[in-house]
């Protein structure tokens, strides 16, 4: 069994330190307090928490764009030492990270091709021609075309960009991808397709997925495990059956309660509590 | 009478390719105390639609509409003078991004009692004594305090109680609600579409909801309008909406719900619909 655990975490930690003022002392922010999870290859791991609960920067520390103040770390088996200058190459291409606005994350003067040549360019010793094949070929693959390699960010639509912020994550063949958020940014329909494009490419490269979000609707379609975050603590951890069953922590309850409900039988319940109110 | 009647509007913007089209011949009413929501994907022309009712858009952008009655009277044809005394009081706006339609520079209390002193005429004293009242209604905590707080000061879900608040400040017949809780979590857009809910029960106003969000149209809405690309693609109440849409369009979007999800892909909606929507017609209100 052990050999199968793509990603486990030791209690781990992340404080920021306010800088005080002159007459304000300085304020520790735990902004995760001690988080314990394991992932094994091939399955997705959804973190579900409301804004400033910490699951973005538990991301970061997946990633290494933040170093923990505390807890271990263990990707492949392997504990990473993630202080600057310690990490390794190659356990940087093994995690890659697609963010939440693909407004923001595509730099709007590189091309597309450039965009994802760029990690080849920067860790391996490709020549040109064979960085332009890989990065037609995996335009391809996100369900783009070759034609789109000389085109600019902003001639793409949402859904497509973050597409192409998939694909450049996919470059290294990583074999740990945190979505942190990938599809709130998109409408519904677009929503289907990203969800779809990412089971996709799970199946075919066997990726273990650490997948961000707020939108329990989603979760529930896409997790296997589930992890609930309030104020940097794990408040709920589980398969995706056991959370969604029976969820044990009351910040789970009030968060699916607050989740509208778009089944008829919730529709016909608020239209007759409604006209109950309206005769009352 | 209905509160507000849009008959085949129409908005158009100049682009350097020629005329775009935002939104298509669509024609909207609204009754007194009623909910409907406008559902639609970024570019459906749901937001510019009701911008053009409040006549919020910019002068390059040419609306035609052969009706646009707010309680009978003509809004389309109206001085920026009468228009700017109905708006804000009979018409009020809530917007998207509560944190940015605030204005930065001014307390949330001056920005309440601005409405207050131009459509009301209050003094100050009842100005204050309103934007208390006001905002104790909006479930701020310590509104006295609040006055003196400048937007930056507070969360995303507050700045959205305190837009509210200066929306139903004169209590107007019609709020439209353009994308209210997009930008909040799910468990403070809960309190805030209750809030909005039990507001608009108990001052009987006529509520437009624009969102994107299925489950907030299932939570919300008496009658719902889908549009794609600028064009009304289907108009019924809320239950037979989900239980028997009638466009492809429609179902495309029930059937990309994850919570609707058979099998372990989702249905896209350009699988189920291919681009073509059907033409507009057929969905006469």
């Amino acid at each position: 069994m052990t050999d199968n655990t793509m990603l486990e975490v030791r209690n781990i930690k992340r404080d920021y330190e306010l800088p005080g003022g002159l007459f304000k002392p300085k304020k520790i922010i735990h902004a995760v307090k001690g988080v314990s999870f394991k992932l094994e290859r091939g399955k997705t791991l959804a973190i579900v928490g409301e804004s400033g609960c910490g699951k973005s920067t538990l991301a970061r520390m997946l990633t290494f764009i933040d170093e923990p103040t505390g807890g271990d770390l263990l990707i492949d088996n392997k504990k990473v030492d993630t202080r600057p200058g310690h990490l390794t190459q190659e356990m940087r291409q093994k995690v890659q990270i697609v963010f939440q606005n693909p407004y923001g994350s595509l730099n709007p003067r590189q091309k597309i091709g450039d965009v994802l040549g760029e990690p080849l360019a920067i860790n391996t010793d490709m020549s040109a021609a064979e960085r332009r094949d890989r990065a037609s070929e995996m335009l391809t693959k996100v369900g783009l075309g070759p034609e789109h390699y000389n085109r600019y960010p902003h001639m793409f639509s949402g859904g497509q960009r973050q597409r192409i912020a998939i694909a450049r994550a996919l470059m290294m063949n990583p074999k740990l991808l945190v979505l942190d958020e990938p599809v709130s940014a998109l409408d519904l329909s677009v929503q289907a397709q990203v969800l779809n494009l990412l089971a996709d490419l799970q199946d075919e490269f066997n990726l273990t997925y650490v997948f961000i979000s707020h939108d329990l609707s989603v979760v529930r379609y896409i997790a296997d495990e589930v992890m609930v975050m309030y104020f940097g603590e794990a408040v709920e951890y589980g398969t995706r059956e056991e959370v969604f069953s029976d969820p044990k922590h009351d910040y789970t309850r009030t968060l699916f309660k607050a989740t509208p409900k778009a089944d008829i039988e919730s529709i016909r319940a608020r239209i007759a509590k409604k006209k109950a109110a309206a005769a009352a | 009478m209905a509160l507000l009647q849009i008959d085949n509007l129409t908005v158009e913007f100049e682009t350097a390719t020629g005329w775009f089209r935002a939104v298509d011949g669509v024609s909207i009413s609204v009754e007194k105390a009623e909910v409907l929501a406008i559902v639609g994907e970024s570019g459906s022309g749901k937001s510019v639609a009701m911008l053009a009712v409040m006549g919020l858009l910019p002068w390059t952008a040419k609306i035609t509409a052969d009706r646009m009655l707010f309680e009978g009277r003509d809004i389309q044809n109206i001085s920026p003078a009468e228009r700017r005394k109905l708006i804000g009081k009979d018409i009020a706006m809530i917007f998207q991004e509560p944190v940015a339609s605030l204005n930065p520079c001014f307390t949330v209390g001056f920005q309440i009692e601005e409405v207050l002193s131009i459509h009301l005429g209050l003094d100050a004293k009842a100005r204050r004594a309103r934007a208390i009242e006001l905002f104790s209604q909006v479930g701020l905590p310590n509104p006295e305090e609040r006055l003196n707080h400048f937007p930056h000061q507070m969360s995303g879900g507050q700045c959205q109680r305190v837009m509210i608040a200066i929306a139903i400040a004169c209590n107007p017949k019609l709020l439209i609600a353009d994308e209210p809780t997009t930008a909040l979590d799910v468990t403070i857009q809960k309190q805030i579409l209750d809030l909005i809910m039990a507001l608009q029960a108990k001052n009987g106003m006529g509520l437009i909801m624009i969102t994107h969000d299925m489950g907030v149209v299932a939570e919300t809405a008496d009658r719902v309008v889908v549009q794609y690309k600028g064009r009304k693609m289907e108009e019924a109440d809320v239950l037979s909406l989900f239980e028997s849409p009638k466009s492809n369009y429609t179902k495309a979007l029930l059937a990309a719900l994850p919570e609707n999800a058979t099998g372990d892909r989702l249905t896209t909606v350009s699988a189920f619909f291919d681009g073509n929507p059907e033409p507009a017609p057929g969905v006469s209100a």
